[in-house]
């Protein structure tokens, strides 16, 4: 097959193509690597490629799926990881100056199930550092451009992850999202992100941001991708010990095009005053949509929507605060020169080897832990959490699925965000309450702005109905409404 | 409450955080915390008497299992990555003179 002709399949159409003997995992390898080569000088979604390792192990599947081992959807399909999934032999730096030379000496469990799978690595993709940030403009090895716009950003934090998919730079990547980290960039970029219920994918071998909330999910090209990569990352996990036993995670058998009867809510909330109006339209066109396909739709009020950043603020921070205190310089990682004595080089390798961003929300974190603040903050942000999981298990007595932006506007300019941190952090308020409630969610292109700039929209469900979700989007996505040109090809 | 943060809460907080900040930083974090705990307060707009703090979303108790061996010793994979290495241990600064 041409170049051009294997970039535009699918993850699963690739692994079909494959299967069929029509191309192979070494040609489907070489034509990602030769889009990398032409596009990320400019875009610079990856922080590592290895170019060797990524022909050998495709040729190695290749073999493997000739022989009939390797009959998956996936087998021989190239994948990009983000760059805080433990890949064993294979540097993992969280983008940040602390693990620049870090090789980890194990996988992530979910990058071993990917590799059970047949699918192999391409490389490790751009990151806000240590996933602390919503534009990658945090990472240590510098910003990402967005390629729908490059003079815009990708979103953060798994932005290398969705420009990659955006790019064809890769057939499907794998992000971590702890406050909206997969489903904004997803949105941003014009890509399929899905966050899974918490617990449902091992969480081993994700360097932790906030243990309570971070869970990793698939960055992809269609509905179709997504569901079949949850699928195969999905696993119970006894060194995860938040791993939840599943049944149901046969998530393809989701992909039916019929939402009759299904109930979606939308919040009047999520459509309040700082709802870019573009946004707001194809949103609403969106549910419409799915209204003419026979869902039934109903505004209501989810409630307690602008109490959900002040809570996650505090707890995602609390708990980076306490995850990062393993980067001392001992182990592994950056360690400050000098001769100073033990504490001294703490200090100084902590100082220098984390950014501005990251420092920011360790001392937030170490504030609010403190003795005499841990009740009226941290407690106080635990209590609210159970509050907004409430409102939640009161939507989901009524629906099916609640539907709103993914974020209130599109993706901003290059250098626009973090001079103003606040502001940042108010662009996650339709994200993160699912977070902090350990909720499935999946983002999905509906439409473009003025500037043709991407839209998501977000369909959010009850803890472990994935399929609900995957359903609905199917169905939106099958109408052709907003699906996204493929770049470049 | 966000008022109260001085440049003495800033000092010790770093303590905790084992972090070293410059006069600049210094300044620059006590008012990004101010700034970022006057929005946290919006909290205390919520009446929580009787909530219970929710830690996990789900009703996990304390998860056990068994102790058991299963990666083998890897400890020179693991000594690769560490800064300082000597005779198969980590190498650290003088701790005590």
């Amino acid at each position: 097959m041409e170049k051009t002709e294997i970039l535009r399949l699918s993850a699963v159409g690739l692994g079909a193509a494959v299967r069929a003997g029509k191309t192979t995992a070494v040609e489907a390898m070489e034509a990602v690597l030769g889009q990398i080569e032409e596009h990320d000088g400019e875009y610079r979604c990856y922080v590592t490629v290895d170019r060797e390792g990524a022909l050998r192990k495709a040729a190695l599947v290749q073999k493997r799926i000739e022989a009939g081992e390797l009959t998956g959807p996936l087998a021989g399909v190239p994948v990009a990881l983000k760059d805080n999934l433990c890949t064993a032999g294979m540097r993992t730096t969280c983008s940040s100056r602390m693990l620049e030379n870090y090789v980890p000496a194990f996988s992530a469990e979910a990058v071993r199930n990917l590799e059970k799978a047949g699918a192999v690595t391409i490389g490790k993709t751009n990151m806000d550092e240590f996933a602390m940030g919503s534009t990658t403009e945090t990472s240590y090895f510098g910003a990402t451009k967005n390629p729908r716009n490059p003079g815009h950003v990708p979103g953060g934090s798994s932005g290398g992850s969705a420009a990659a998919v955006a790019a064809r730079e890769c057939f499907f990547a794998l992000g971590s999202d702890t406050g909206g980290s997969i489903r904004q960039p997803a949105s941003y970029c014009g890509v399929v992100g899905m966050k899974p219920t918490y617990g449902t994918v091992s969480r081993y071998g994700l360097v932790a941001y906030g243990s309570s909330l971070d869970q990793i999910g698939p960055l992809t090209g269609n509905v179709e991708d997504c569901a079949v990569v949850l699928e195969q990352i999905a696993s119970y996990d006894r060194k995860d010990s938040t791993s939840l036993r599943r049944e149901d995670t046969d998530f393809s058998r989701a992909l039916v095009e019929d939402v009759k009867g299904m109930r979606i809510g939308i919040p009047q909330d999520y459509f309040r005053e700082g709802l870019d109006p573009q946004v707001r339209a194809a949103v609403l066109k969106a549910a419409d949509v799915l209204r003419e396909k026979g869902a039934v739709t109903e505004e209501f009020d989810l409630s307690l929507v602008e109490y959900a950043i002040p809570a996650y603020y505090t707890i995602a921070s609390a708990e980076a605060s306490s995850n990062l205190e393993r980067f001392d310089g001992i182990k592994y990682g950056f360690r400050a020169g000098g001769e100073e004595g033990l504490h001294q080089m703490y200090k100084k390798t902590r100082s220098l080897g984390f950014g501005p961003e990251v420092k920011r929300r360790i001392m937030l974190g170490s504030f609010v832990l403190s003795s005499g603040y841990y009740d009226a903050y941290y407690l106080k942000a635990l209590r609210v959490k159970a509050m907004i999981k409430e409102a939640f298990d009161r939507a989901f007595a009524k629906y099916d699925c609640i539907l709103g932006p993914v974020a209130p506007t599109t993706a901003p300019k290059l250098d626009a965000s973090l001079s103003d941190p606040m502001k940042m952090y108010l662009g996650d308020i339709y994200t993160i309450s699912v977070n902090l409630a350990g909720l499935p969610a999946i983002s999905l292109p509906c439409g473009t702005d003025g500037r043709g700039l991407p839209i998501g929209l977000q369909l959010i469900g009850d803890s472990y109905q994935e399929k609900k979700l995957l359903r609905i989007a199917y169905t939106y996505e099958r109408t052709g409404q907003a699906n996204m040109k493929t770049l470049g090809l | 409450m966000a008022e109260n943060i001085t440049n003495e809460t800033i000092d010790y907080v770093s303590i905790l955080a084992k972090l070293e900040l410059t006069g600049e930083e210094r300044e620059g974090a006590r008012r990004d915390m101010c700034r970022m705990l006057e929005y946290i307060d919006k909290l205390n707009e919520l009446d929580t008497q009787g909530v219970e703090p929710m830690s996990h979303v789900f009703p996990l108790q304390n998860v056990f299992r068994e102790d058991e061996i299963t990666g083998g010793d890897g400890s020179g994979d693991t000594l690769k990555n560490a800064p300082g290495e000597r005779d198969n241990m980590f190498v650290v600064p003088r701790t005590f003179e």
